[in-house]
């Protein structure tokens, strides 16, 4: 096989990979109350945890700027709730402990597509609980994925 | 595989397909996400892709070479989220000898898997790759086996010539503790003509300059920046394991993560021993796009999201 036949077929592999398998598809209502499910496998060591940054008057700012860099493409606007992922409004996030929101960012939820998010100081994601903590539960209804 | 023509229309096409097409791609997708690059060149860590983002990525290496010309090598990659545990990459290698020719060496397909579910104090990633390339391939990407200063000096036609399918395997164990990143990167590549196994490392270091984000958007803050240390080389292959006659590097790094998606990461490195070049300046700049999965997907359905 010639150099150019090679790329070109690598380049058309990577291209069905990325058709393929690509993450587009809206979750189900199972994936996403699976979603929900993880904070409840919390270990028993994070679930008493408290927000470091609770007394921090910037931290919630902060927290909603990283959101918006982070968050917000699956998540929505605010947690609302978007194509690819659930609402973090709804109150099996706003009711759970500090310390499992900060599990479920550190860990991810790799199975279902939710990234591990270790990458970002703790700090950080403590700041991320911060702005979730403060927007509060909101009627949020988990709808079907849109049909083709 | 036959010798490519090296005039100037071959030049230009070359130049064309390395810094055109990248950019293309970038000004088409104005889906642009924050990226949390480290500054690492050749190590990775553990941290993947997010499902259904693109980065795009150009990376430069100029090089000095005792006994031969210098020189500058570059490569495009594509880096993809297939999901939160598989990201996959192709790259697009060429390189400039100083007083010889501007030559394409080839590509290579990588895939990264991470098999735990959850985050751990060392976190496992296996790495395979395809690379189809040929001698004249100068990206130093990785270091492995009896990789010497040398054999880069022999001139672009000889190289060419040679052509190199190669798998390779990586096992990378990474930490991130307390901001900081950790990771250590055991190489092991098999050529497919009868060579034997070679052998290779590289270990990391990175911190961000700030743990907190701040209050207010900016692109100077100090949380953007992430400083970083990086030493890797070989490792001799099956019948000489270890350090004799191998190449060694240590490099220290800076990378920019801007808010609009854009990463730019700056490296000097220096070789540690008389079989290394003995000065590399190494940089990159890449863009992320969120969401490039599903613009895709509808391109393929016939409709978009």
């Amino acid at each position: 096989m010639k150099l150019y036949q090679f790329v070109i077929a690598i380049a058309l592999l990577f291209t069905g990979v990325v058709a393929a398998a690509g993450p587009q598809e809206s979750p189900k209502q199972s994936e996403r109350e699976s979603v929900y499910a993880e904070l409840k496998k919390v270990p028993e060591k994070y679930l008493g945890k408290a927000n470091p940054l609770a007394n921090d008057a910037d931290a919630v700012a902060a927290g909603g700027i990283l959101f918006e860099e982070h968050c917000e493409e699956c998540h929505g606007k605010e947690g609302m709730g978007g194509k690819k992922a659930p609402s973090l409004r709804a109150e099996e996030v706003q009711a759970s402990p500090p310390g499992a929101i900060f599990w479920v960012l550190s860990n991810g939820v790799v199975r279902k597509k939710m990234p591990v998010w270790s990458k970002l100081p703790e700090p950080e994601r403590w700041q991320l609980v911060s702005y979730l903590k403060s927007l509060g539960a909101a009627a949020t209804e988990s709808k079907p994925p849109a049909k083709p | 595989m036959r010798a490519l023509p090296s005039n100037s229309f071959f030049l230009f096409a070359l130049h064309l397909f390395f810094f055109v097409l990248p950019t293309l791609i970038l000004l088409a997708f104005p889906l642009p996400s924050l990226s949390q690059e480290n500054p690492y060149i050749v190590a990775y860590d553990h941290n993947l892709e997010e499902p259904g983002s693109l980065e795009v990525e150009y990376f430069s290496t100029f090089g000095t070479q005792r006994g031969g010309s210098d020189f500058h090598a570059y490569w495009a990659e594509f880096e993809y989220g297939v999901t939160a545990w598989w990201t996959t990459e192709l790259y697009l290698d060429g390189q400039t000898t100083f007083g010889d020719s501007t030559i394409f060496t080839g590509s290579r397909w990588e895939n990264r898997f991470r098999p735990l579910k959850n985050e751990h104090l060392i976190n496992p990633v296996l790495y395979v790759e395809f690379e189809n390339t040929n001698g004249a391939d100068k990206i130093l990407k990785e270091v492995e086996g009896h990789d010497v200063e040398s054999d880069y000096a022999v001139p672009n036609a000889v190289t060419r010539q040679q052509h190199t399918r190669e798998m390779e395997f990586k096992l990378i164990l990474s930490s991130n503790f307390k901001g900081w990143n950790f990771t250590e990167n055991t190489i092991a590549t098999k050529n497919l003509s009868n060579e034997p196994w070679e052998f290779g490392y590289a270990l990391g270091a990175s911190r961000p300059l700030a743990m907190k984000g701040a209050a207010h958007r900016c692109n100077f803050c100090a949380q953007h920046f992430v400083a970083g240390v990086e030493l890797y080389g070989g490792l001799g292959d099956r019948y000489s394991f270890g350090l004799h006659n191998t190449s060694h590097y240590l490099g220290s790094g800076l990378a920019w993560n801007l808010p609009s998606g854009w990463t730019f990461r700056f490296e000097p490195t220096f070789g540690l021993n008389d079989n290394s070049h003995q000065f590399l300046l190494r940089w990159g700049v890449s863009r992320e796009f969120s969401g490039f999965g599903s613009m895709v997907s509808g391109l393929f359905k016939g409709h978009g999201e």
